[in-house]
């Protein structure tokens, strides 16, 4: 950008913006202004770390600010075995992985019946989907609960990997509709003049190329997924079947729960949603733009 | 499709080329709805009969399970009219748009717009991408477990931030979540910290898309940082500002988890919102059809400003499009 600016700009302004640029103490006040406002959305981070390895004593003795005095895992052990987090780790893995490839499918169907077939009242359908993305769950909960437990799903996973795989689908068909609506007509008449049934093309020709969308769909869903937390509380009601936002939020009030324990536990219930961001923030950003180009 | 029918629609387009795409099309789109069968069946089971029960079941005095339902006509609906809490939980949906949607959205336009025009060309964009990721990490995690973890930072006996404020020499630091008059900005607080990442990282994709030159002529002529930001910024990314509104407004009436972690709608019902006055209903008080009817309302309610946003935003587009 200065090398767009120097051979632009007459000589006299050119020295005028970039002493602006280089010099002037407004913008290391700017700067810190940012940074303070990223300290405040740290700072509950870093108290949480602080005391997820403190011992009650050395809390009491020298409050929440202080470094641990030694490394105290009293806390994580109290929660990794309270909660059983193996199982609910496996619980939230298996219902948001599940929901993930089901809801991608579902939403490439649809988006394959309404982008590239057309449908007769594709408009509609769409706008039936979006709404039902913004519905409140309140408004499904208690007909779904008695349905659930009349054809016995009642704390089953299933329940609320069905359930969710709709809801998530409903937002999936309407990104991958309009991706799908701008997809090369040449391809498909090719694959057409080849005698491929629409079976095949959608399986040969339309799945490789939006399977970079489709990737990122299935991170948005296992993300959205593993954060939801209304449907598997009501859902849900045993210890051996509820994912791991649930099993702590059911942890809350009970009088065992000291300091350490409830950051170890918050500390262990958000890592494995860090970790997967991480892993994947390159395949959301490669994604994105690979389906923009399509 | 054989090749021998597609050569003949060809002469035949050839001859009539309107007739062509309706007729083939017609043929066309049928074929194809065999892929929408199952995406409509569980639509239907999941959402489309769900609602309609609910709706049903509003019509009731149901005490929930194997209890019998009495017809109860409108009466619910008639019960909510005269009920304060009623009233109090949809006045805090607004408190939850302001802490959801206004304040984020402000703050993420003047953040984004500071990293990506400011910051971003004084220090590098690597500097601008870490802030940008910081804002962002509360976004990243489970709601109630950020939630968790807030209410033990706001606990008035255990709390971090009173034992900070008890090591600074305040007495008697306020019961932030317990006390009426503190918990809903307290949650407001919590929900605008949870909330900000998403419009900055959204405004700052968008910014991507301003051609820089607007900016460099802009300088050039001497406009400010503020003047550049109400000139270029701010129309720029009108489309996105509409986006972020819809999807934090509807997230703001539909609340749930956040209020379920700190508060349980208390004290006194102070942050009670509709959601979890409908979950109360449902679960709690066992008063199914009450909350069947709290749930529809919010429904009816969430409509009708999706609807109104959505309007708002084609007409701006269009008035952009005449402008041009």
């Amino acid at each position: 950008m200065a090398v767009a600016t120097e051979v632009r700009t007459p000589e006299v302004r050119r020295t005028a913006v970039d002493s602006r640029y280089r010099r002037g103490p407004g913008r290391w006040l700017v700067l810190a202004a940012a940074v303070v406002v990223g300290l405040a959305v740290l700072a509950p981070f870093g108290i949480m770390l602080l005391n997820a390895f403190k011992s009650p004593q050395d809390y009491a003795a020298n409050g929440p600010l202080s470094l641990p005095s030694g490394l105290y895992l009293d806390g994580v052990v109290a929660f990794w075995e309270r909660v059983d987090f193996p199982v609910k780790l496996w619980n939230s893995v298996f219902i948001s992985a599940v929901v993930a490839v089901l809801g991608a499918l579902l939403s490439l169907l649809n988006a394959y019946a309404i982008g590239i077939g057309r449908v007769k009242g594709r408009l509609w359908i769409v706008a039936l989907f979006l709404l039902a993305n913004m519905l409140p769950q309140e408004a499904l909960i208690y007909p779904l609960f008695t349905m659930a437990q009349s054809v016995g799903l009642s704390n089953s996973q299933w329940s609320v990997i069905i359930i969710f795989t709709v809801i998530q689908s409903a937002f999936g068909t309407y990104l991958l509709s309009s991706v799908l609506g701008t997809f090369p007509p040449a391809l498909l008449e090719a694959a057409q003049l080849d005698g491929a049934s629409r079976w095949r093309i959608l399986w040969q020709v339309v799945f490789p190329i939006v399977r970079p969308t489709l990737s990122v769909l299935m991170i948005f869903f296992f993300i959205w997924t593993w954060n939801e937390f209304f449907i598997p509380l009501v859902m849900l009601t045993s210890n051996d079947t509820q994912t791991i936002p649930i099993a702590l939020a059911s942890l809350q009030g009970d009088r065992m729960m000291d300091a350490p324990t409830i950051n170890a536990g918050s500390l262990v219930s958000l890592v494995p949603a860090v970790v997967f961001f991480l892993i994947f923030q390159r395949t959301l950003t490669r994604g994105v733009t690979a389906g923009a180009v399509k | 499709m054989a090749d021998s029918t597609l050569t003949a629609q060809r002469s035949r387009a050839q001859q009539r080329p309107r007739a062509r795409g309706t007729r083939r099309r017609r043929a066309e789109w049928v074929g194809y709805l065999p892929y929408l069968l199952p995406g409509a069946a569980a639509f239907i089971v999941v959402i489309g009969y769900p609602l309609m029960t609910n709706v049903y079941f509003s019509l009731f005095k149901w005490r929930g399970g194997m209890a019998p339902l009495r017809w109860n006509g409108l009466g619910n609906y008639v019960d909510l009219l005269g009920d304060d809490k009623f009233w109090t939980s949809f006045g805090n949906s607004l408190a939850m748009i302001v802490a959801m949607v206004l304040v984020p959205t402000l703050l993420g336009l003047v953040l984004a717009a500071v990293l990506f025009d400011y910051l971003g060309r004084r220090f590098g964009a690597q500097v601008s991408s870490v802030l940008r990721a910081t804002y962002y990490l509360p976004q990243i995690l489970p709601v109630a477990v950020a939630g968790v973890l807030w209410n033990w930072i706001l606990n008035s006996q255990t709390g971090a931030l009173n034992e900070i404020l008890r090591g600074m020499g305040v007495a008697a630091p306020p019961n932030w979540l317990g006390d009426p008059t503190t918990a809903l900005p307290s949650v407001m607080l919590v929900l605008i910290w949870v909330q900000m990442g998403y419009p900055v990282v959204i405004f700052m994709a968008a910014l991507q898309r301003v051609d820089p030159e607007l900016y460099e002529a802009a300088e050039l002529d001497g406009a400010g940082w503020w003047d550049r930001f109400r000139a270029i910024t701010v129309p720029q990314i009108r489309p996105e500002t509409f986006v972020v509104t819809l999807t934090c407004t509807v997230a703001a009436l539909k609340v749930f988890g956040p209020i379920y972690v700190l508060t349980r709608g208390g004290p006194e019902s102070s942050t009670l919102v509709p959601s979890y006055y409908s979950y109360l209903n449902f679960f709690d008080k066992s008063q199914v059809g009450y909350g069947s009817a709290i749930a529809t309302v919010l429904t009816l309610v969430i409509v009708v400003v999706a609807v109104i946003i959505l309007g708002l935003q084609s007409r701006s587009e269009r008035r952009e499009r005449e402008g041009v």
